[in-house]
């Protein structure tokens, strides 16, 4: 599919999900479950990519100290933990894998 | 109309702090984009056309691995799911504006501008002029991520092709993810969401990413209301 098109259509939907609600007031309300289900969203996509990446390489199951990613993927998993701070975490799990990528 | 232009003003001032955070953001969308292998202007327009940070950055991240159309735009509307709760909180503050106003701040309603603009109509509540201010803070968050994405992708094509800049993107991820792993049913959504994934790895067309994130939902969702 077109990349504009995949856009579009992407970008549609967005502006549909913002202006939903706001357009049905009065007609329309989230039940109970779908709003707790929301919540869950964002952790739950994100951690689906996530995975595969530092876990798959070249479509392979790669557990073991070669695969840079997977221990470059730790390394920020820690920092996220601990210093809940965006920056910090990508930088040092670029210079991670950029050091042990060296090494 | 002094009294609009006050409140647009205001909602700019408070969306400030926020700025400081998303320009980075943008900066580093902008360089990905690019470097996914999106075109300059279609790494630029994501940004207007689409205007959501991190399906943005997912879409990259797709792209990159040549998923097909149709799972790109699943994953978009999945991912920005959650604006229709700004939409549902936002919704009785705004029943009494025209259908351009609503319109127009509908598209600028981005976890950014829903934050600041919340606490004030909690605080002041529906004003003459209150809806300028959650104008204000969407259009300053609008522009600034116009900007940075322009600066990230100007910069992003003086990169050299040898930094493995695409792990930049799950990075991005996890530092979104973990501060977020606050209690047993998040960690559980993250974990089974995570687990499905690897498992469902070699299904076509990335279809395991969308069955393991509505597993990860269902998960969470389900633990947290037995709690």
């Amino acid at each position: 599919m077109n990349i504009w098109l995949v856009m579009l259509i992407g970008g549609l939907i967005t502006f549909g999900m913002r202006f939903s609600l706001i357009y049905l007031f009065g007609k329309f309300e989230l039940p109970p479950t779908m709003r707790r289900a929301l919540h869950y969203v964002p952790p739950a996509v994100l951690s689906a990519i996530i995975f595969p990446e530092l876990l798959y390489r070249a479509n392979q199951f790669d557990v073991s100290l070669g695969n840079t990613r997977l221990l470059a993927g730790i390394i920020a998993i820690a920092v996220a933990w601990f210093s809940k701070n965006t920056l910090l975490t990508i930088l040092v799990g670029m210079v991670a894998l950029v050091a042990l990528q060296l090494w | 109309m002094n009294e609009s232009r006050k409140a647009f003003w205001d909602g700019v001032r408070a969306e400030f702090p926020l700025l400081v955070g998303v320009f980075p953001f943008g900066m580093i969308y902008g360089a990905l984009a690019l470097n996914a292998g999106l075109s300059t202007l279609a790494s630029q327009m994501m940004s207007s056309i689409v205007f959501a940070g991190s399906s943005q950055f997912v879409a990259a991240q797709l792209i990159h691995d040549s998923a097909p159309g149709l799972v790109i735009i699943v994953t978009i509307a999945v991912v920005n799911l959650r604006h229709m709760l700004y939409s549902a909180s936002l919704a009785p503050y705004l029943k009494n504006l025209s259908l351009k106003w609503k319109v127009l701040l509908s598209y600028l309603l981005t976890d950014e501008a829903y934050a600041p603009s919340i606490l004030k109509y909690e605080k002041d509540g529906v004003t003459k002029t209150s809806h300028w201010f959650l104008l204000g803070a969407g259009f300053a968050l609008w522009f600034i991520w116009q900007i940075s994405t322009a600066l990230g992708v100007f910069l992003g094509a003086a990169i050299p092709e040898s930094m493995p800049l695409d792990f930049a993107l799950p990075l991005t991820f996890i530092a979104m993810v973990v501060p977020a792993l606050k209690n047993r049913p998040m960690v559980a959504a993250s974990l089974s969401a995570g687990a499905v994934a690897l498992i469902a790895y070699s299904l076509p067309f990335k279809l395991g990413l969308i069955l393991a994130a509505l597993t990860g939902i269902a998960v969470g969702t389900f633990l947290e209301a037995r709690q």
